[in-house]
């Protein structure tokens, strides 16, 4: 069984993020860039379901600028087999990417697609679903544990009241949620062995997807700040500014 | 124009997120239309029939909904939607589900998480954790919107007499299966409607100090949540995560014990109305954002509290 694990670039979870002054977006240039952490989730996933004989191949799939390949290495270093990359310097959304995907698992038939529940960058949350409902597939969503059984997938998902087990048909679209599982880190002979791990370059108009965005940003802007920063010195003087400062009790 | 709102519920009942996502699409203006499909979901129409500003409630009642999964629901609203130029639902883990599965089988873009309404093709959304806003303008025909609960104050559940009518499912396409749920009970209110919330983080230390947070819920009518880190530990359940992958909340109290405030946390909780921290490390960035600081040994400080709070109601 072959898996498809997407991986997004995104800004490293650690900075701080600066809005442009020009209010057009957010600075990335000099930027620390990393995998999207839900992604790592996904491709040590994938390559759990490998060492554990379930998966035959592991293919890590990434789109956007030649930098993307970064992401790529990581998850071949972290395990997975070889790497696709659409190459493209438009802004790539959840719709086009999700077309994109379902483009290369046409050539690839997997039985199984991973992908993060969000990116941390544009918080979507979409792209997993949509590529589902593109392929007419089967999805669990925010998974935090998932079975293989012949045919089908049961998959724990993380619901607001709790846990939610699905059963799905595959192949199917799996998102991974925080308690999945704990992504290792790549050791470096797996990092140098990465290095030669095959990538193979596409782009969107050979994969005859029109990218064109849907949504157009207007604008990019800090929100307000809060003015916090205050405080008490004894329970007593809390609970008395909470409810006569405050009227919050 | 007419806008459809998918509704959340469980058959018997309406659940309260469907409201928010009520007053966006009264922000958005238009004749406002809720989609109750389930199993039995009489009681949930009716109580949708009575909520303020809607016009029509279309029930559907099949078999194939009763645990409203992604696949089935998507197919009913895809079904639905070109009568409508808007279709929103809230973003809760039920609207961020089964959303993007309509939005691409439209070919329409979804805004997700909205938090403003500039105009109805306009909208205002948080990204990166909500340390930006990003106003977006949406090309497409319908538009696909999940709303971000805490920015919308709920529509009045009372005071509305929409027509109820039965329409057709589109029966299911027997993708998935809804195998099983562990559901947390609890008498204590829902993490995003609860009007105060005491959350707890890696200084809890442990599951049982949990309990220290829940007698204090208890004495404020509180719901308790988690940070990231006390979830990952396994101190408490994931359904008690508050953060940017986890519940967006915003009561009117918000006491973080033990919580350092990483932007991830402060994500999912800086809109509420006052943020109280209870922390011991003085420099913890939760400070930053609290309306009230509190460095101290929480163990000391959380029972001292309780204690207050015990005597003043006492009074």
């Amino acid at each position: 069984m072959k898996v498809l694990v997407a991986v997004k670039r995104v800004i490293d979870y650690n900075v701080k993020i600066r809005v442009k002054p020009d209010k057009t977006g957010v600075e990335t240039a000099n930027v620390k860039m990393s995998m999207n952490p839900f992604d790592e989730i996904g491709v040590e996933e994938a390559v759990r379901l490998k060492e554990a004989g379930a998966a035959t191949e592991v293919v890590a799939v990434s789109m956007g600028p030649q930098a993307c390949q970064e992401t790529i290495r990581t998850a071949l270093a972290m395990g997975a087999d070889r790497g696709i990359h659409v190459l493209s310097d438009a802004e790539l959304q959840p719709l086009a990417v999700a077309k994109l995907l379902k483009a290369i698992a046409g050539k690839e038939q997997p039985q199984l697609v991973i992908l993060g529940k969000q990116a941390i960058d544009d918080d979507s949350n979409q792209t997993g679903q949509m590529l589902a409902a593109l392929l007419g597939w089967a999805q669990g969503t925010f998974a935090s544990k998932l079975k293989l059984d012949g045919g089908k997938a049961l998959v724990t998902r993380e619901i607001d009241g709790g846990l939610e087990t699905v059963e799905l048909t595959l192949p199917a679209v799996m998102t991974t949620d925080l308690r999945l599982n704990e992504p290792r880190y790549a050791s470096l002979p797996n990092i140098m062995k990465a290095k030669k791990k095959p990538i193979e370059q596409l782009t969107p108009e050979a994969l005859g997807v029109d990218v064109t965005p849907r949504l157009v940003t207007l604008k990019v802007e800090e929100p307000q700040k809060r003015q916090g920063g205050k405080k008490v010195a004894s329970v007593q003087e809390l609970v008395d500014k909470l409810k006569n400062e405050a009227r919050v009790i | 124009m007419a806008l459809l709102v998918v509704a959340e519920h469980d058959n018997k009942a309406l659940k309260s997120s469907t409201l928010h996502a009520v007053a966006a699409a009264a922000a958005i203006g238009g004749e406002i239309h809720i989609l109750v499909a389930g199993r039995n979901a009489r009681p949930a129409a009716d109580a949708a029939a009575k909520v303020a500003s809607v016009a029509k409630v279309l029930l559907v009642e099949d078999a194939a909904y009763e645990h409203l999964l992604a696949e089935d629901i998507a197919a009913l609203v895809v079904k639905l939607a070109p009568n409508y130029s808007h279709v929103l639902a809230t973003a809760s883990t039920f609207g961020k589900n089964f959303l993007p599965r309509v939005a691409a089988l439209l070919d329409v873009a979804q805004i997700s998480d909205i938090a403003g309404v500039v105009s109805p093709d306009t909208f205002v959304r948080p990204i990166y954790a909500g340390n930006a806003l990003a106003t977006v303008q949406s090309k497409d025909k319908i538009k696909v919107i999940s709303v971000r609960g805490t920015a919308f104050p709920p529509a009045e559940a009372q005071g509305g007499s929409a027509t109820v009518e039965t329409v057709a499912g589109a029966g299911s396409a027997g993708l998935s299966h809804f195998v099983g749920a562990e559901l947390s009970k609890s008498e204590r209110p829902e993490l995003t409607s609860a009007r105060v919330i005491v959350s707890g983080g890696r200084g809890m230390q442990s599951g049982d100090n949990f309990k220290l947070l829940e007698s204090l819920a208890d004495k404020l009518g509180a719901a308790v949540g988690a940070s990231r880190a006390a979830v990952d530990a396994g101190f408490v359940p994931n359904d008690y995560q508050v953060g940017q992958t986890g519940q967006i909340v915003a009561p009117e109290l918000y006491i973080a014990v033990g919580i350092s405030g990483a932007i991830q946390h402060l994500a999912g909780m800086k809109d509420s109305k006052v943020i109280v921290a209870i922390n011991k490390d003085e420099e913890a960035p939760i400070f930053q954002v609290a309306d009230y600081g509190l460095v101290g040994d929480l163990f000391k400080i959380v029972p001292e509290l309780d204690a207050e709070l015990a005597k003043r109601q006492g009074s």
